[in-house]
């Protein structure tokens, strides 16, 4: 499984590393980044996966293959964004 | 406020400047007077043969990271779906100026170069990304003494900060969202404006592309480097402050050596102690930067970077240690504070360079700076935290005695500092953004 994981949402609950140690790393305030690659080996998937359902913020997601471009809206003018144009 | 002093390195002919003596804001008579909107004698070059032109021309992003804007346009243009360009002119960085002043006196030069890009990755449409209310009247204005572009090109503003120029932060207020930073992946590249493949590019890079998309007369080979001016020596936009007696924008050759262009336009007050490189992303160095080669990867092999080439001075008489303090009280104060790393990382360093400062700093304290400076890089969503790192790391290694002078006597430059006051330090004072002054 490949995962990702997102520090603006991270809020240093430290429950990852207590799963998946080699998977997460702490800094020394007790946020997380992801120790190596995000490709999560086979035998580490039951831990990350309570790192995922454990996570109080919802800060790691699995990422899902999304089929390219699926986000794209139709040719043509953007919707008007708000603010100042 | 002064005006802004701007200047041509003598070897060579400005491209992105205006020759001496030109009149202000170059609107689109005076831009198509200078060839403009006409390409070359072939007219333009388009889709595939634009990015090898490019890709050939090793032309570089001028935004910070200085990948190669080939790369980038290849990257977006093989991606299905709509695709987005957005011009980054949000200029974050205080002590840059580069693309304010484009914005502000060239609009028509950036408004071609958007066409060309957008155009060679098949955008539908183009934002032009600003915080500065003259450089979004300036294009504003220019878009109005245009017709119909082929690619409807927007306007859009956002309140100055030293994260909102960052590329993920662009595109999320582009959508509507707040302007700071999101985790990667994905990349603008893959998902940007409204879910769209998009190319964020800086406005000095695609101010460049208007040259690089002039096509050869037919039959003629494509040379890079044709268009506008004469081909030959490659440039790029230095804002030059610090310790200097002429402290402004100029446009330098590549290959030349750092100290040889600085004292060359801005003055020197003397021999200069050492530099702070790309705004206050890519660290210090001390005299041995002087004489370092104007390339990005003589630079980067070196630790340290050109960035988006604001340079800054330190004078004979300069304390390094103050500089570093003072930058990282700024970061400390202007990071978007949504990663733990980065407002707990830059506030830890940010007090030992303070302490430093202050002369009550002890060996535990730059143990744990050094520490902090080797294990924080790539811990935040954006790469605020690897500048603060950076400006640590490059201390230490540039000026280990000076540090070490720290630990055992107050300095009396440091003593004149105020690390809390809400400054831009090394802003260029022309272009001070309203809520900063400079220090
Ligand atoms: C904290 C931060 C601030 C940034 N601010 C700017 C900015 O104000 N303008 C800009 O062009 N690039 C800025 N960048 C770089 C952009 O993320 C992006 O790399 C750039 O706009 C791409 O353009 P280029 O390839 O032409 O350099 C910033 C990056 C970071 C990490
Ligand atoms: S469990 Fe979630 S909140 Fe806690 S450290 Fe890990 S990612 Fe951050
Ligand atoms: S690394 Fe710092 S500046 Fe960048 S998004 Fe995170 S908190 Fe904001």
């Amino acid at each position: 499984m490949k995962i990702k994981l997102d520090r603006t949402l991270c809020d240093g609950f430290g429950k990852c590393a207590e799963h998946a140690p080699t998977v997460f790393s702490l800094d020394e305030w007790g946020y997380a980044s992801l120790a190596g690659s995000a490709e999560v080996p086979a035998d580490l998937e039951p831990q990350v996966r309570r790192a995922i359902l454990d996570c109080p913020v919802d800060a790691i997601l699995e990422r899902l293959a999304t089929p390219a471009g699926r986000l794209t809206p139709p040719a043509g003018e953007l919707a008007p964004q708000p603010g100042p144009a | 406020m002064p005006p802004l002093i701007t200047g041509v390195h003598p070897a060579v002919t400005p491209r992105l400047l205006l020759p001496a003596g030109a009149p202000g804001r170059e609107d689109r008579a005076a831009y198509e007077a200078r060839g403009g909107y006409s390409g070359g004698p072939g007219g333009y070059l388009e889709g595939e043969d634009l990015i090898s032109a490019v890709a050939e021309a090793g032309l570089r992003g001028r935004g910070g990271a200085a990948f190669p804007l080939g790369v980038k346009l290849a990257a977006v243009a093989a991606q299905p779906g709509d695709h987005v360009l957005v011009v980054n002119g949000e200029e974050g960085e205080p002590a840059s100026v580069k693309d304010r002043w484009l914005l502000r006196t060239r609009p028509h030069l950036v408004l071609d170069g958007t066409v060309r890009a957008a155009r060679a990755i098949g955008a539908v449409t183009a934002y032009v990304y600003v915080s500065d209310d003259q450089a979004a009247e300036s294009v504003r204005t220019a878009l109005a003494e245009l017709d119909e572009l082929p690619v409807p090109v927007h306007v859009r503003t956002v309140s100055h900060s030293y994260v909102a120029g960052e590329e993920t932060a662009a595109v999320r207020a582009i959508n509507g969202g707040p302007a700071k930073p999101t985790d990667k992946p994905p990349r603008p590249f893959e998902e940007g404006v409204a879910g769209c493949p998009t190319l964020v590019s800086n406005v000095e890079t695609i101010a460049n592309l208007p040259r690089l998309a002039a096509a050869p007369a037919p039959g003629e080979d494509v040379s890079p480097g044709r268009g506008f001016g004469p081909a030959g020596q490659e440039t790029f936009l230095m804002t030059l402050t610090g310790s200097c007696p002429r402290p402004g924008l100029y446009e330098v050759p590549f290959g030349g050596p750092l100290g040889e262009a600085a004292e060359t336009l801005g003055g020197l007050t003397g021999p200069p102690r050492g530099y702070l490189m790309g705004g206050y992303f890519a660290g210090l160095l001390n005299r041995r930067g002087h004489v370092l080669t104007l390339d990005y990867d003589v630079f980067r092999d070196q630790g340290s970077g050109l960035g988006c080439g604001a340079v800054i001075v330190l004078g004979p008489a300069d304390c390094p240690v103050g500089c570093a303090a003072q930058v990282m009280a700024y970061f400390d104060r202007n990071n978007a504070s949504q990663c733990g790393s980065c407002f707990n990382g830059t506030a830890a360093m940010s007090g030992v360079t303070a302490a430093l400062a202050a002369g009550i700093a002890g060996q535990a304290d730059v143990r744990r700076l050094e520490s902090w400076a080797a294990f924080l890089p790539g811990r935040g969503a954006c790469a605020t935290l690897d500048g603060a790192a950076n400006v640590a790391r490059s201390l230490l290694r540039e000026f280990p005695a000076e540090v070490e002078a720290h630990l055992r006597d107050r300095c009396g430059q440091c003593a004149e500092l105020d690390l809390t006051a809400a400054t831009a330090p090394f802003a260029v004072a022309a272009y001070a953004q309203p809520a900063e002054e400079t220090a």
